[in-house]
């Protein structure tokens, strides 16, 4: 039977008789309440600190606003692409590292990996911010961001691309080296394209999660949308309503790239990718639908 | 080596502050996915839907944007508490759309087969939910919530810019007096990988003991 993500509950009760269908309107009835409570009280709280005043909210239909905010926005996907390209690049060549007969290189990738995915951005743009300088070593404000972000987004990278290596069957590579292709050639033509292919829902998903990670711009001050956010909000005094607008933009645009995510990990579609298969311990591959084919 | 042994006490007390929060924020957000999952996987359609609501929202919007929001901006409507419940709460409320998402794949490596065995014994909706299906699904899944509580740990040094002072905000304030970078920044990343390593090794152990063997 099939289990697409839009019915996978549905194996787990009967459609529903009489007596479940009237529990079930039952629980519609009170859960709608109670969300309606939760909001009802939240609005409540807003509209009694003035917060929900027309005046608060009527600058945001000013087209200079959005303007001003969407150059942050070009921002954060100036630098979202940089470490996209660096990390996928640097990730690709851990990730074959990492599967490599040399030792060496497979412990140095390995050791890389486990270093970069245990360490906090943060601390890496704290270093950046204020502990190299104090050595003389003073990157431009985008490269602040961007070094960082590419050290731990590497390490991701190229855990998902070795987990799409690892789910492709022996035989392609078998077949690739009978055909008289070097071991090189053979990962280039044959296993990299399909591997890369089978985790595209992966990676695009890991997009969305270094597009949120180039908020920490907003502690170098490099200018994008959360930072110009924060300047806005330094002029307008709006606090509220415009960090509640550069949320918006945030869940607009990453929730896109989301439901792109999992367009492509839905069966059934010509050449479909398939899902990454669980990680095995230690390794850090998203989680990612287990059973998208039934 | 000199000046984190000058510094033990407050790095300590920093050290304290981020495993409590890692621990606090931690326990509440298994908590809180767990019951985002099940309102997920239930039959009404209104709690389908805004756990399917809830988990889009916290895993599209940044961290840092939310930490602001409710630091700054929220006192604005009258709604303030001290600093280090705030950023435990807000953490908590995002990692648990991550552990809800996890927890849900792990409901869908639940045989239809046990499910069908619940009811067939009697069991209501919510017995099968709470005695076979979540314990099987939480089994599953072991290695992924690992995974999440790995990056809450690394997620509490957002903290930092908020001002509570953790690790990371310490060992930058310890950095700024004594301006020997790459000892004390190193000697701070070695403490959280000690952190990731502990979880990881954990979930292992946990996984081992509670694993299913199919």
């Amino acid at each position: 039977m099939s289990r697409s993500p839009h019915y996978a509950a549905s194996f787990l009760y009967e459609k529903p008789g009489p007596r479940g269908r009237r529990n079930i309107l039952i629980g519609s009835v009170i859960s709608a309440l109670v969300l309606a409570a939760i909001v009802g009280l939240g609005l409540w709280q807003f509209g009694s600190h003035g917060q929900l005043d027309a005046d608060k909210w009527l600058p945001f239909t000013e087209w200079a606003i959005w303007q001003y905010l969407f150059v942050g926005l070009g921002g954060t996907l100036l630098a979202a692409a940089i470490v996209a390209v660096l990390g996928s690049l640097f990730g690709a060549v851990l990730a074959l590292g990492r599967l490599s007969r040399l030792r060496v290189l497979r412990w140095l990738s390995t050791g890389y990996i486990e270093v970069a995915r245990t360490v906090p951005v943060l601390l890496l743009i704290y270093l950046m911010l204020f502990g190299l300088p104090q050595l003389g070593i003073n990157f431009p404000t985008l490269w602040k961001l961007v070094i960082p972000l590419t050290i731990a987004n590497a390490a991701v990278f190229a855990e998902i691309v070795r987990a799409g290596i690892l789910s492709l069957p022996a035989g392609q590579s078998e077949a690739a080296l009978s055909l008289g292709l070097r071991g090189g050639q053979a990962m280039r033509l044959v296993v990299l394209p399909q591997a890369l292919r089978n985790v595209t829902p992966s990676l695009v998903s890991q997009l969305v999660s270094l597009l949120k990670d180039t908020s920490l711009g907003y502690i170098v001050a490099y200018t994008e949308l959360l930072y110009r956010g924060q300047v806005l909000s330094a002029f307008n005094h709006l606090l509220i309503q415009t960090f509640l607008v550069v949320t918006l933009i945030y869940l607009v645009f990453n929730g896109s790239l989301s439901a792109l995510a999992s367009r492509l990990q839905r069966p059934g579609r010509r050449r479909a990718p398939i899902a990454v298969p669980l990680p095995v311990p230690g390794a850090s591959v998203p989680h990612t639908e287990k059973e998208t084919h039934a | 080596m000199n000046i984190l042994s000058e510094n033990l006490g407050l790095l300590l007390q920093a050290l304290g502050t981020t495993v409590m929060m890692t621990v606090v924020a931690g326990i509440g957000s298994l908590i809180l996915g767990v019951l985002v999952t099940v309102a997920r996987v239930s039959p009404i359609p209104i709690l389908r839907a805004a756990a399917f609501c809830y988990v889009q929202f916290f895993i599209n919007v940044p961290l840092l944007a939310l930490l602001l929001l409710a630091v700054f901006a929220l006192p604005d409507a009258g709604l303030i508490m001290p600093l280090t419940p705030t950023a435990i709460i807000v953490l908590t409320v995002y990692e648990a759309a991550y552990v809800a998402e996890a927890v849900r794949s792990g409901v869908n490596t639940v045989a239809v087969g046990q499910v069908e065995a619940g009811r067939a014994l009697g069991l209501s909706l919510g017995q099968s939910m709470r005695l076979v299906v979540i314990p099987q699904a939480l089994r599953a899944v072991v290695q992924p919530l690992g995974n999440v509580m790995i990056a809450l740990a690394m997620n509490t040094a957002l903290a930092a810019v908020v001002g509570v002072v953790e690790l990371t905000s310490r060992v930058n304030k310890v950095n700024l007096v004594y301006a020997q970078p790459i000892e004390i920044f190193t000697a701070a990343g070695l403490v959280y990988m000690a952190i990731a390593l502990a979880i990881g090794l954990a979930a292992g152990r946990v996984e081992r003991k509670v694993a299913i063997v199919r």
